[in-house]
């Protein structure tokens, strides 16, 4: 509960910073998406710590000795907000000035995320490829896909009776999906882009997966697809990074993709956030639904 | 094309990772996996080549100039080691295929070639990269695919020394995270070429300094530097044989590359070395780590575990020869980079022999493996002889430069040290010898055949290098000369 409090004020604390995209991710995944999967652990282990009678004064001093020397050295820091400060003097200068000529993008946040340091966002896409694929792995979901039928699910059992979250939830969710891919769509000119709205469109998937169970949305989109997906947005993202390299020019060159270079990066930069979005939400849903099943297994179990 | 190079050397393993997951077959998915490596290995050298014959190749990706885009800049640094992990990482995939049938049920096949991919395209990243953060996007990578890979383990305690893997990985990354944001803070660029020309003037800022502790002692957990390598044993010990021969020829190295890129050419030797006193630092934790490491080592019963230690008290030469601070320290250093991982590569494949015919590595477990598998425990005689350093193996050849490193510097006492760190070396070696040659298996476990070929082969291959090079050193000294100098490095 706490972290999730936390995650909030971070996302507020990151709009008082005027770090609006960085606010709706963290809003979306903190406060939404980790809550629940901490609830599901919590759910599987029991919420309470075994008594271990180690007293962790060594690591309190070396934590103590860390958040000093941090502090010791931001003393000395540029002060917050300065225009005088070295990061408000060199690269930064240039993406306000020159990004919307060269890009022809208005979020200068969408330009410098996916055109010109797109590829840190492709190996972030990688990551969260990678934690999926991690997930997976070891929650070792695969085998009792067949079997899951005979699995009464725990999460929603009790949600089922509650017939005022049902028909809200249902009303909710077509307009959850379409915000989803407002935001998708929209990101080269407000806040938003492929993490913010896949988070998002997961969690509308989260959301019914919770009130009618996994076997419903299983139903809807079954887990070989989702792995299927996860794979196609990472390949989406590549792939377009590819094709400048049969002519002649760089990985992540979006300009050779229209005859306008302004229309070709509009193009590239709508298919790569396409792609982050793919991934990004079956990613999500893949994370959710291997804890969901643990869930249940345990849930059998006792 | 051939202008591409540097990033295809990435992207080609990077893109085979979802490709493999769409493929989904296990031996084809294997047969993919272990050609887009070689083909990595094929760019890696003709980029050394490259490099040998035109200097630094700078590749901006997205045709946006460094610092406003990212760039790749090869060097020969990047180059050499770029040819050390796509090398091994080939060369163990090999055998990737009879080893993970033994010991991983069939349904995570597929999801262990995806994983080693992006564990291995994470590495080459992280070397081939220009840009600071960029690192830290491709260590994400390559750790939270090694964190996965070392959870694979039959043994339940996979599960733990992931997690304690994980742990401290994420501390590490963080401690990284804060020094890249401090040097952002107080440079504006992420660039490394760009952040080399402005850092200089920053010297004196408590910031910098601040910014260069963090990074370092987060770059030290990852490489499992002593007294920072805790996570590293039983993450060797409980993985999938051929995810602890992988990471344990290349992940520390890559860490190691990480920490010689920021001290050389990122802050530079003056900041490093004169301004601050790593190296007396690094000379100081080396020696007690090859020491503790290598003691602790002669009293571990699972083979498996004793060569992570082992590897701890490796890195801990590496880090010596570079606290050495001249050039045959760091040339030291670079060759044992290469040797080590040639030698840990080789000897942790072996190990995966044993254990697909044996089922454990325990040291009681070896009793008279010496005459049912002569070859696999040949492969370990070897390339013990190479970790202790005698002549004719390529161990030999670094220990040697370690040794006129420090006579060099007039450090008589840590002469004296690495010698001792040799003969600790020879005994657990030594004791692995003892049981598998000169007991016998009382148990009467006489069905223990030979390794297959397809272990072998991949075995001797690295075995075969430990003594062409240990031979014919030739390549190795000249390219790691030539990396000193680019890394100006005293003549």
């Amino acid at each position: 509960m706490l972290l999730n409090i936390y995650s909030l004020l971070s996302a507020c604390f990151f709009v008082l910073m005027d770090a609006v995209d960085v606010a709706f991710t963290e809003a979306a995944v903190g406060v939404g998406v980790s809550t629940i999967l901490l609830l599901s652990t919590l759910t599987i282990t029991g919420s309470f710590e075994k008594n271990k009678r180690i007293k962790p004064i060594l690591t309190f001093v070396i934590v103590i000795i860390s958040g000093f020397l941090l502090i010791y050295g931001t003393l000395q820091m540029p002060p917050f907000g300065s225009s005088d400060a070295p990061i408000h003097q060199h690269v930064a200068t240039y993406y306000i000035e020159e990004s919307y000529t060269e890009t022809g993008i208005p979020n200068i946040v969408t330009s410098v995320l996916a055109n010109y340091r797109g590829y840190d966002t492709l190996g972030e896409l990688f990551v969260i490829f990678a934690a999926g694929i991690g997930v997976i792995t070891l929650l070792d979901v695969n085998t009792n896909i067949k079997n899951l039928s005979m699995f009464k699910n725990d999460l929603s059992k009790s949600l089922i009776q509650n017939h005022i979250l049902r028909v809200i939830s249902k009303m909710l969710i077509p307009f959850i999906l379409l915000f989803a891919l407002y935001v998708q769509f929209h990101g080269d000119f407000g806040p938003g882009g492929g993490f913010q709205g896949g988070v998002i469109f997961a969690s509308a998937f989260i959301l019914y997966t919770m009130l009618f169970g996994l076997k419903a949305s299983q139903k809807l989109i079954s887990q070989s697809w989702l792995e299927f997906f996860s794979a196609l947005g990472v390949l989406l993202y590549t792939c377009i990074g590819m094709i400048p390299l049969f002519t002649g020019k760089s990985f992540l060159n979006y300009k050779v993709l229209a005859q306008d270079p302004l229309q070709g990066q509009h193009l590239g930069v709508l298919i790569v956030e396409l792609g982050v979005g793919i991934t990004v939400f079956s990613i999500i849903l893949l994370i959710f639904i291997a804890f969901t099943k643990q869930v249940s297994i345990i849930g059998e179990g006792k | 094309m051939s202008s591409q190079l540097p990033i295809l050397q990435v992207i080609i393993p990077l893109i085979s990772a979802p490709l493999c997951l769409i493929i989904s077959r296990p031996k084809l998915v294997w047969l993919f996996t272990l050609i887009a490596s070689t083909i990595s290995f094929i760019i890696s050298i003709i980029l050394i080549h490259q490099v040998m014959q035109s200097g630094t190749i700078i590749y901006s990706l997205g045709d946006w100039e460094a610092p406003i885009g990212i760039e790749y800049r090869i060097d020969y640094l990047n180059a050499y080691l770029l040819l050390i992990v796509t090398g091994i990482s080939s060369i163990i995939l090999l055998s990737a295929h009879t080893s993970i049938t033994a010991e991983l049920s069939h349904n995570k096949y597929v999801l262990f070639y995806v994983l080693f991919l992006l564990c291995l395209s994470g590495m080459l990243g992280i070397i081939a990269t220009g840009d600071a953060f960029n690192v830290f996007v491709f260590l994400e990578i390559a750790s939270l695919s090694s964190y996965s890979l070392i959870a694979l383990g039959k043994d339940r305690r996979a599960l733990t020394a992931a997690l304690r893997y994980l742990l401290v990985g994420t501390l590490g990354a963080t401690f990284i995270l804060i020094g890249i944001g401090l040097m952002y803070m107080m440079t504006g660029t992420l660039n490394m070429h760009d952040l080399s020309e402005r850092l200089p003037n920053l010297s004196e800022s408590r910031t910098l300094i601040i910014a260069f502790s963090f990074f370092t002692v987060g770059v030290c957990l990852k490489l499992a530097l002593f007294p920072l390598h805790w996570w590293l044993p039983n993450a060797y010990a409980y993985a999938p044989s051929v995810v602890s021969a992988f990471l344990a020829a290349t992940a520390t190295k890559v860490a190691i590359y990480i920490l010689l890129r920021f001290i050389f050419t990122v802050f530079g030797i003056e900041f490093s070395f004169s301004i601050l006193p790593l190296q007396k630092i690094l000379l100081a934790l080396g020696l007690v780590g090859i020491l503790t490491a290598s003691t602790i080592a002669i009293y571990q019963n699972n083979v498996k575990q004793l060569f992570a230690y082992s590897s701890i008290s490796q890195i801990a030469y590496i880090i010596l020869a570079l606290g050495m601070n001249n050039s045959t320290g760091l040339v030291a250093a670079l060759l044992h980079l290469f040797n080590h991982a040639l030698m840990k590569g080789a000897l942790f494949l072996a190990l995966s022999a044993v254990m697909y015919r044996v089922g454990s590595t325990q040291l009681t477990d070896f009793s008279g493996l010496g005459k049912s598998m002569p070859w696999t425990m040949a492969a370990i005689v070897i390339g013990g002889l190479s970790l202790i350093g005698i002549p004719l193996t390529v161990g030999f050849i670094s220990k040697w430069y370690m040794l006129i490193a420090s006579l060099e510097n007039n450090l008589w006492p840590v002469t004296v040290l690495i010698l001792l760190g040799s003969i600790l070396t020879g005994i657990y070696v030594w004791r692995i010898v003892e049981t598998a040659y000169f007991t016998t298996n009382k148990t009467g476990l006489n069905h223990i055949k030979e390794a297959p070929f397809s272990l072998l082969l991949p075995t001797w291959l690295l075995i075969l290098a430990n003594l062409y090079f240990g031979i014919n050193p030739r390549f190795t000294i000249t390219i790691t000369k030539l990396t000193a100098q680019s890394l100006g490095a005293m003549p």
